[in-house]
């Protein structure tokens, strides 16, 4: 549904977006995960055509964002970073507008804006000032407004940013009631959100796509064979017992405590049982063994950091 | 065109939620008042003239205030990007704008038709003057509308449109009429001077409609919004 080739954008010597390649398939819903500056923003204007790219192309629900923008736009609901909106007209007003810009029969207006109202809870608020609404409803305005043609193709940059934690629910909720439908590539960098919503994501940093998967596949990819084990013993003693164990690649005492040492423990396999029956063996008491899960915080800043560190050095080498 | 009515249609709505608007409307009045009140006295010709010929003065101030927000608020609040994500092109958007300043425009003269209802009651109104004095001020308005607007499409902040276009609505519209009145001026710069606005919209005022006069207007108009559509494209070139 959605093809990113090689897309690049520079600001004169300043590279924001990087040669990014990615896809989406029909029906996903889609995490664009990434720090401030990463260039998350920036993608999502190429795509729905509001910035031209520098160079590469992309296509959207299979028309090209540069020859077909028409097209393009036409497919596709966009929320704009910090939702836009004319705070001098009314909820439905706006909405109106809207459809009429995109040219909706009188009959149609009337039955989209009557259900993206109830979609997005705005029911209450539709004959108020948009400028007297809270920043949450305002989000929601915006939207109702990206859901009001029932677009195939959705892209939402932070569409939950400003909201109370039971509105991040709701949206939340509103945007997987989505998939399958609907194609949505939302940004965030709100790390539970991307776990709740998205059925897959694309971390991208420093303009360039620097992992993508499942949200398990990226917690699990990296921590696959970190073990803490808690051994009684002196620090010496311990860590040639677990040394000794084929397969384990590395070992480090984290931790001593009244002859208790803690003990991380890297290896390519599952080695618990290995290691329980050699310590044991030894005459080391084991109390604890448990396999390190890496939040997806911790991959984030894992990923993103290796990304700046990278970044920093080639520009020393230049 | 559906898409530019659409636009016109918000624009004009929108003017009626701000007080701006409505002061420059009340200013606009207020003066027009003033103007009309001086030549409404008895022996005085039954014609609106002098009053036209202030407008276009008057105007000068007014329609900046009116234009200023056209582009520049969607610049600023970041409408401009939901507006140019929906399927709608540049053109629309400028042709929607332009119309809807004009639409209030025209709200702007309405009340001035009073004066012609007074001067009905108290004489024998020649109708060819007023109708080309109307044609002719909804011309310079046209032009006036345009230039404001190219103004707002280059920034940000309603302030800076705003002094930008009233600064060249004066250079054109003003100055040369003070200009005309320089016994010294030299020839070349009399003939510059007889081609800008005030000089052609005298002949409106005086009841000529002068093909030629309809064609600058127009055509200048034009081509400032042909300019102001580019300066929408630009975005795409940097």
């Amino acid at each position: 549904m959605i093809e990113v080739h090689q897309l690049t954008k520079r600001y004169g010597p300043f590279v924001a977006v990087d040669g990014l390649s990615f896809s989406v398939a029909a029906g996903e819903i889609i995490g664009f995960l990434g720090p401030n500056g990463a260039g998350k923003s920036t993608t999502m204007k190429m795509l729905s055509c509001y910035l031209p790219a520098t160079s590469g192309g992309a296509s959207v629900a299979g028309f090209d964002i540069f020859h077909q923008s028409h097209a393009v736009r036409s497919q596709l609901g966009y929320l704009p970073e910090n939702c836009p909106l004319y705070p001098e007209m009314k909820v439905t007003e706006y909405l109106d507008f809207r459809g009429r810009l995109r040219r909706m029969s009188r009959a149609e207006r009337r039955s989209r804006i009557a259900t993206v109202l109830d979609k997005c809870w705005l029911a209450s608020v539709s004959g108020r000032l948009i400028g007297h609404l809270s920043k949450g409803f305002r989000q929601r305005v915006g939207l109702a407004d990206a859901l009001l043609h029932d677009p195939k193709v959705l892209i939402l940059d932070e569409p939950t940013v400003g909201l109370d934690p039971t509105q991040i629910r709701e949206t939340r909720k509103l945007i997987t009631d989505l998939a399958g439908k609907h194609t949505v590539m939302l940004s965030t960098h709100i790390l539970p959100e991307v776990e709740a919503v998205c059925s897959r994501l694309i971390v991208i940093a420093g303009g360039r796509v620097v992992a993508q998967g499942t949200p398990a596949e990226l917690r699990d990819g990296r921590s696959a064979g970190r073990l803490l084990a808690e051994i009684k013993g002196t620090p010496d003693a311990v860590l040639a017992a677990v040394r000794a164990v084929p397969g384990v690649t590395s070992a480090a005492a984290t931790h001593d405590h009244a002859g208790w040492v803690t003990v991380a423990i890297s290896a390519p396999a599952d080695l618990r049982e290995t290691i329980i029956r050699s310590t044991l063996a030894a005459g080391l008491p084991l109390r604890e063994m448990r396999s390190e899960k890496q939040t997806l915080e911790e991959f984030f800043v894992s990923v993103t950091a290796q990304q700046a560190v990278a970044r920093d050095s080639v520009g020393g080498a230049a | 065109m559906t898409i530019a009515l659409a636009i016109a249609r918000r624009e004009i709505a929108s003017y009626f939620y701000s007080p701006v608007a409505y002061v420059a409307l009340a200013l606009f009045l207020l003066a027009c008042g003033y103007f009309f009140w001086g030549d409404f006295r008895p022996g005085a010709p039954v014609a609106m003239r002098s009053l036209f010929d202030q407008m276009v003065w008057l105007l000068v101030f007014i329609v900046p205030v009116l234009s200023m927000g056209l582009l520049a608020s969607e610049w600023d609040r970041g409408t401009i990007e939901s507006m140019m994500t929906a399927p709608v092109t540049e053109s629309e958007v400028v042709v929607g704008k332009f119309l809807g300043a004009m639409g209030f425009f025209v709200v702007l003269l309405l009340p001035t038709l009073a004066y012609v209802a007074m001067l009905a009651i108290f004489g024998r109104v020649e109708l060819g003057p007023l109708v080309s004095g109307y044609l002719g001020i909804v011309l310079v308005g046209m032009l006036y509308v345009s230039i404001g607007l190219f103004c707002s499409s280059l920034t940000r902040l309603q302030v800076i449109a705003a002094v930008s276009s009233a600064a060249v609505l004066a250079l054109i519209t003003i100055v040369p009429a003070f200009a005309a009145r320089q016994a010294l001026l030299p020839d070349f710069w009399r003939t510059v001077v007889r081609q800008l606005v005030f000089q052609r919209y005298s002949d409106f005022s005086r009841g000529v409609i002068d093909l030629g006069h309809v064609t600058f207007f127009l055509a200048t108009s034009a081509v400032i919004l042909f300019l102001t559509v580019k300066v929408l494209e630009s975005r795409r070139w940097k």
